[in-house]
């Protein structure tokens, strides 16, 4: 009897494609995508539907707080933002010292008119090594946030297109990876691949594939039975071309939303791997590298320990503010 | 499925029998099964909580409407325990399934390693000759085909044998043994204060004290955008060289713990606070609360003793994500605190390319993974009364 009624229950139940196909509706969004991550219950708690994966990094990004001084805080990340681009793109145009170079005798210097942020154990200037480091911290998150939201997107659509047991296969595959922490999954790269800037890139992207994969795959199973597509297959469209030139493009909007508000996250998750000494090489100024080599030298120079952190957390905040403002304002629109 | 809920007479009070949000209960019930289960194939897990739910419910619509309460109690029986081994078996297996999964995944990350087997074994100062290193090789089975030595993987794995660590020529289950207890230790203690420190906070300003909302929102906002490491920077730089208040580095005793497990819980409460005020302020507006407030109840007991446990029902989404938090959060904060564990452990095995180490952590994250999944699931049949009567454990 219960067999039956489960069977009947089954039955009832659309295919099982379909079935997750409404990961859009609330309950389903909470339930189908949610194994690691936060965003979906926080997501569907608020009705914004764009979350859901994206806290699948380290730093999971829940609302900004401020409403009517959206504006203004929105405004203040984006000069933030614009310098922290600018340190990146010519360091030198904010400082005239070298990172690297070094000072024995002046070596663990307080902060002061000389040395704005002090300088460390080698006597390099703190300051100067904050602003070089700037490079290589956006380069690694900005690598890694576009290499998982390519992950993602190829994922979701070779899930979404590429029948039942491709489906089945990659999505048990994600729900694999979604059961272990990202961090780990970041280790067991850098196990396979060594440490350095292009294995951290890789590293911290592989995380946010699952997820963003997840909600690419939902978006394709939507956009894919709409009347434009049915139109375009119905015109005789090379398969290539309908997947590139009206799948895709369909499913992005949620994806560029979805790797906005992630890009904080990889922001952290790739200054820790850095912190863990897995990051950049040595002489390399890294914002993450720098704090662990702080870290030894804290009980004298508290300074070492304070200012990298504090350059990596106004540059993450900022990005989270406008990752926010842009959910809010593309993620109501585009992914209802 | 609302209409069993709705029906059902003593059904827990008017706590929730008119409930609109009846796709609520859906998610925690799916979402439970889908979480623990780590979803081994999508229908059974799809399905599991509506069978699980509607069991009952065909026996309702069979014995007549009236008789809900009262149904012929063998032949009810009977379903509700085939319903529940039903419920098991499809946990077990997709637990298993989420176990083999990390396993492979670890094996994977082995078979990708560059280079010769036997060479990273020894490391790079070795004078083995090679005699020596075939012996290796035949010992270890890198010179069998790739698929045998995954079948050789997951059998010892399956008799709890987890390899020999390259590096320290110790049992990896020895290593894990001796660095599982301070890891554990730590995350609890992260959890405990996480959930007091946010539950506190949620109940203190869901849908009041607007000023005292916003601020703490900002504060939220700011948790989640700091890098844990670097919170446990400060504080360390703070507390323990400035004022010399907690230990610089160890794992003996309570205040060498306190440290630590704020820098771990930080983020949590950052993200807990948040999803537990927003389910308050969603349980808030049921009818039930006014019925509460009418009784007499105040604001605060009406949130703790009501309200609360409805806000508590988007948590079981959050079980795998507060897992890979707690475990991957504790390798950066084991790091600042200088503290023994799997963390340390990990790291140093990645460092070092002892690569049964880490296959044995991945594997065992799986492992606290999938416990922590049925933990919760247990934890909500207790929280939610509708759970019990619907999944046939009563």
């Amino acid at each position: 009897m219960t067999a039956g009624a489960a069977r009947s229950v089954n039955g009832a139940r659309p295919e099982p494609a379909t079935g997750k196909a409404p990961a859009q509706a609330p309950a389903g969004s909470a339930s189908l995508a949610a194994v690691g991550a936060v965003a979906p219950a926080v997501a569907s708690a608020r009705g914004a539907p764009g979350g859901s994966g994206a806290s699948r990094a380290w730093g999971a990004v829940p609302g900004a707080p401020w409403g009517r001084a959206g504006v203004v805080g929105v405004a203040l990340a984006a000069l933030v933002l614009g310098l922290v681009v600018l340190a990146a793109a010519v360091p030198s145009l904010l400082t005239s010292r070298s990172p690297t170079a070094t000072d024995p005798v002046g070596a663990l210097a307080g902060p002061g008119t000389a040395h704005w942020f002090g300088t460390d154990q080698l006597g390099r200037d703190v300051y100067a090594r904050v602003v070089f480091g700037t490079r290589s911290a956006l380069l690694i998150g900005f690598g890694a946030t576009v290499l998982g939201a390519c992950g993602g997107a190829v994922l979701g659509l070779a899930a979404g297109l590429g029948g039942r047991v491709v489906d089945q296969v990659l999505m048990r595959l994600a729900d694999v990876l979604l059961a272990l922490p990202p961090l780990l999954l970041g280790l067991l790269v850098v196990a396979v691949l060594g440490g350095g800037t292009v294995e951290v890139m890789i590293a911290v992207a592989v995380a946010f594939v699952p997820p963003y994969g997840r909600v690419v795959r939902a978006e394709t199973m939507v956009v894919r039975r709409s009347g434009y597509v049915e139109a375009a297959v119905g015109t005789g469209l090379r398969r290539w071309r309908l997947i590139l030139r009206h799948v895709l493009p369909n499913t992005l909007g949620s994806l560029l939303v979805l790797a906005t508000v992630g890009f904080g996250g990889a922001l952290i998750s790739s200054s820790v791997l850095s912190f863990l000494g897995l990051g950049p090489r040595p002489p390399e100024p890294d914002w993450g590298s720098m704090l662990s080599e702080g870290r030894d030298f804290l009980s004298v120079a508290w300074w070492l320990g304070v200012f990298p952190g504090l350059a990596l957390t106004v540059t993450v905040i900022a990005v989270n503010v406008l990752g926010r403002g842009a959910q809010a304002r593309l993620g109501g629109g585009r992914l209802r | 499925m609302t209409p069993a809920f709705a029906r059902r007479p003593g059904d827990a009070s008017g706590t929730i029998s008119a409930e609109p949000g009846t796709t609520d209960l859906a998610a925690p019930a799916g979402a439970t099964s889908a979480a623990g289960t780590g979803r081994e194939p999508a229908p059974p897990s799809g399905a599991v909580a509506p069978d699980a739910a509607v069991a009952p419910d065909a026996a309702d619509g069979l014995d007549g409407p009236t008789a809900i309460g009262d149904a012929p109690a063998a032949g009810r029986g009977r379903r509700i325990v085939v319903a529940a081994s039903r419920a098991v078996a499809i946990r077990v297996a997709s637990a298993l399934a989420v176990m083999l999964g990390a396993a492979t995944v670890a094996f994977a990350a082995l078979a990708l390693l560059p280079g010769d087997p036997v060479s990273r074994l020894l490391g790079p100062m070795t004078t083995a000759s090679p005699a020596v290193r075939e012996q290796i090789r035949e010992d270890y089975g890198f010179d069998r085909p790739l698929v045998a030595q995954y079948g050789h993987y997951l059998g010892q794995l399956a008799r709890g044998r987890l390899g020999e660590s390259y590096q320290l020529q110790q049992p990896v289950s020895a290593l894990l043994r001796d660095s599982l207890w301070p890891t554990a230790q730590l995350a609890l203690a992260a959890l405990a204060f996480a959930l007091l420190v946010s539950t506190a906070i949620a109940v203190s300003t869901a849908g009041r004290r607007p000023w005292l909302r916003a601020a703490v929102s900002l504060g939220e906002f700011t948790a989640v955008s700091v890098p844990p490491f670097w919170l446990g920077i400060l504080l360390l730089t703070l507390l323990s060289f400035q004022f010399q208040i907690f230990p610089v580095a160890g794992a003996d005793g309570i205040l060498a713990l306190v440290l630590p497990a704020l820098t771990l819980a930080l983020p949590i409460i950052g993200v807990l606070s948040q999803v537990l005020r927003e389910g308050l302020e969603r349980a808030l507006r049921e009818p039930f609360v006014v019925t509460a407030r009418a009784r007499g109840l105040s604001q605060t007991a009406v949130r703790a003793r009501h309200a609360l446990r409805h806000a508590a029902l988007p948590l079981v989404t959050l079980t795998g994500w507060l897992t890979g938090n707690l475990l991957g959060g504790a390798v950066p904060v084991e790091s600042v605190f200088g503290r023994p564990g799997v963390g340390s452990l990990v790291l140093a095995a990645v460092q070092d390319g002892d690569m049964p180490v880490v296959m044995a952590v991945v594997v065992l994250s799986a492992l606290v993974f999938v416990v922590l999944s049925t933990v919760v699931d247990l934890v909500y049949v207790v929280v939610d009364p509708r759970l019990r009567t619907a999944a046939g454990v009563v």
